[in-house]
């Protein structure tokens, strides 16, 4: 089953690292990553940009808004997504443990995958019957 | 990138999973003495395994191909982990030593290590709901999410309660083993009810019920395998005779149908003779306890063809006896229906109401609800209803695995209007 985990981080005291502390911190950290994929347990994952270049879309009278910056403004930024393999949620929970990104005071929060097969086979069936 | 594994390679690991799992991360435990570990490195072997047998073939010994294959990876992990902090190189020389003169595969051992593996889960440090969760997990290998569904609880909170009950195991530095013969009797009345609550659940819960009390009655006999006690035989033969019921419990709408109403045709023949010769072998023991008693009881009931043809005064007995070494209210409630049964309503109703007199089971709804079955059969009819009313009032609002309950005595309740 695949688990989502988000992993927050706080930027003002990354910005205070020095390069070679951030050097550091990517170099355990990818290789835990590699660990993850060699075991199969990697199901895809990405690094995201700072909150400051994200750009928010909402529904206001009768067209789309955009609005500059993250939806919800933190102090914890949401710095990244990974998809892992695992068995069950306790697996999942086992293997973000070891993640060395804790160790630098970054959160992770996992969730399990929502499964939309049901509700998608239901739509295509509405679908069906609704086109000529 | 997954690769793609030809399908009767991963069939026949996943049955691999299945049958040989629990056996596997108990040796596992044992040799790198860590469940977390332990478990992990479990997992790491079968994905090697799903990663390499499509190209070498199934092992002839799979289980200890799985073992040794996960004690290297454990191994090779604590290496990856030591270059990060450098704090573990002692730990990994003492895996390493206690690894070299380990055999491993053998089957008496394998044994051995089960039984630990559950006297470790159903330890009595841990939180009830942890034990059950863990032993579900560890030993059933059922995943996070299938034992939330039977509890109607979120994955996450059944995934906090493991995480949690293992790290008392860590802590607390639990033994793995299993517990001396004057500790024996003790600790394994805690495993006794671990599996006999995770049999209980499966008895209410509608739905997801069969599936859990099927897991109790498969934990029954391993654990019979493993430690053929008198009272593992009185657990697991209780556990049969009441799940012989299961198809004439309830009606087809999921209405509750009483012992008393049912249709004994519909009976688990099977279940009752296995559970019945389960009964006989541990009452011949003389050294059994309250299951064996219940166990006893139950076998009463199934080898009656009818309610009326029921030998209550044996059933009357058999509550005494258990009353002398369990004394409970509740058993006290059960003897007060078999002495209606054999001594007529009035007796019966006398000692419910001294019961509830004396300020116990006041909460109860089942001791209302006898109480209003009893008075009904007196023709003693208002009284009958309030007591029903009681009953219904006692059941918790919303609790889904009470609705049968909740119909029936609203449909009594009608009945008396």
């Amino acid at each position: 089953m695949k688990y989502i985990c988000f992993g927050y981080y706080d930027k003002d005291k990354f910005d205070g690292m020095t390069e070679d502390e951030r050097n550091a911190m990517f170099d355990t950290c990818f290789t835990y990553d590699d660990h993850l994929r060699a075991n199969g347990h990697w199901a895809g994952g990405e690094a995201l940009q700072s909150a400051e270049t994200a750009l928010t879309l909402h529904w206001k009278d009768g067209k789309a808004i955009t609005t500059d910056g993250p939806y919800v403004e933190t102090r914890e930024q949401l710095g990244g997504i990974l998809v892992l393999d695992a068995r069950d949620m306790n697996h999942a929970v086992q293997l973000i443990a070891q993640h060395p990104a804790l160790r630098y005071g970054n959160t992770f929060e996992v969730r399990p995958v929502g499964d939309m097969s049901e509700i998608m086979k239901a739509s295509e069936e509405r679908r069906r019957h609704t086109v000529r | 990138m997954p690769i793609p594994v030809p399908e009767p390679i991963s069939r026949t690991i996943e049955t691999l999973y299945r049958t040989e799992s629990g056996r596997v991360l108990a040796t596992l435990v044992r040799l790198l003495g860590d469940l977390d570990l332990a478990e992990e490195a479990m997992h790491e072997a079968f994905a090697v395994a799903l990663e390499s047998w499509p190209r070498t073939g199934v092992p002839e010994k799979p289980r200890p191909w799985l073992i040794s294959t996960a004690r290297f990876r454990a191994i090779d992990g604590m290496r990856r982990r030591a270059r990060l902090d450098g704090a573990e190189t002692d730990l990994i020389a003492h895996i390493e030593a206690r690894n070299s003169d380990a055999p491993t595969g053998e089957d008496d051992e394998i044994e051995d290590d089960r039984l630990r593996l559950i006297f470790t889960c159903c330890h009595p440090a841990l939180a009830p709901e942890g034990q059950v969760a863990l032993t579900l997990r560890e030993i059933c290998g059922l995943t996070t999410e299938e034992i939330a569904r039977a509890f109607l609880v979120t994955p996450a909170t059944l995934a906090q309660r493991i995480v949690r009950a293992k790290a008392v195991i860590r802590d607390k530095a639990i033994p793995y083993q299993v517990p001396g013969f004057q500790e024996l009797p003790a600790r394994l009345g805690a495993v006794l009810l671990v599996v006999y609550l995770i049999f209980n659940e499966g008895y209410s819960a509608e739905t997801t019920g069969a599936g859990l009390s099927r897991e109790a009655i498969r934990l029954g006999r391993l654990l019979l395998d493993l430690l053929p006690e008198p009272e593992v035989m009185g657990l697991l033969g209780l556990m049969l005779l009441q799940e012989s019921r299961r198809a004439a419990r309830t009606s087809p709408g999921g209405d509750l149908i009483l012992l008393e109403q049912q249709d004994r045709s519909l009976w688990n023949r099977e279940q009752i003779a296995e559970g019945i010769s389960l009964t006989e072998s541990a009452l011949r023991s003389r050294r059994f306890g309250a299951y064996t008693l219940q166990a006893a009881i139950a076998a009463v009931h199934a080898e009656s063809s009818s309610a009326d043809s029921t030998d209550w005064r044996q059933i009357k007995l058999l509550y005494d006896r258990l009353l002398r070494i369990h004394p409970s209210p509740v058993v006290e409630l059960n003897r007060a229906v078999a002495v209606a049964m054999c001594e007529g309503p009035e007796q019966g109703l006398r000692l419910i109401d001294d019961l509830l007199e004396r300020g116990h089971l006041a909460h109860y709804h089942l001791a209302h609800a006898a109480r209003a079955d009893l008075c009904r059969r007196l023709q003693r009819l208002p009284e009958a209803r309030a007591s029903y009313e009681k009953a219904l009032a006692l059941l918790v609002p919303d609790n889904d695995r009470q609705e049968a309950e909740r119909r029936f005595l609203t449909r009594r309740i009608e009945e008396l209007k």
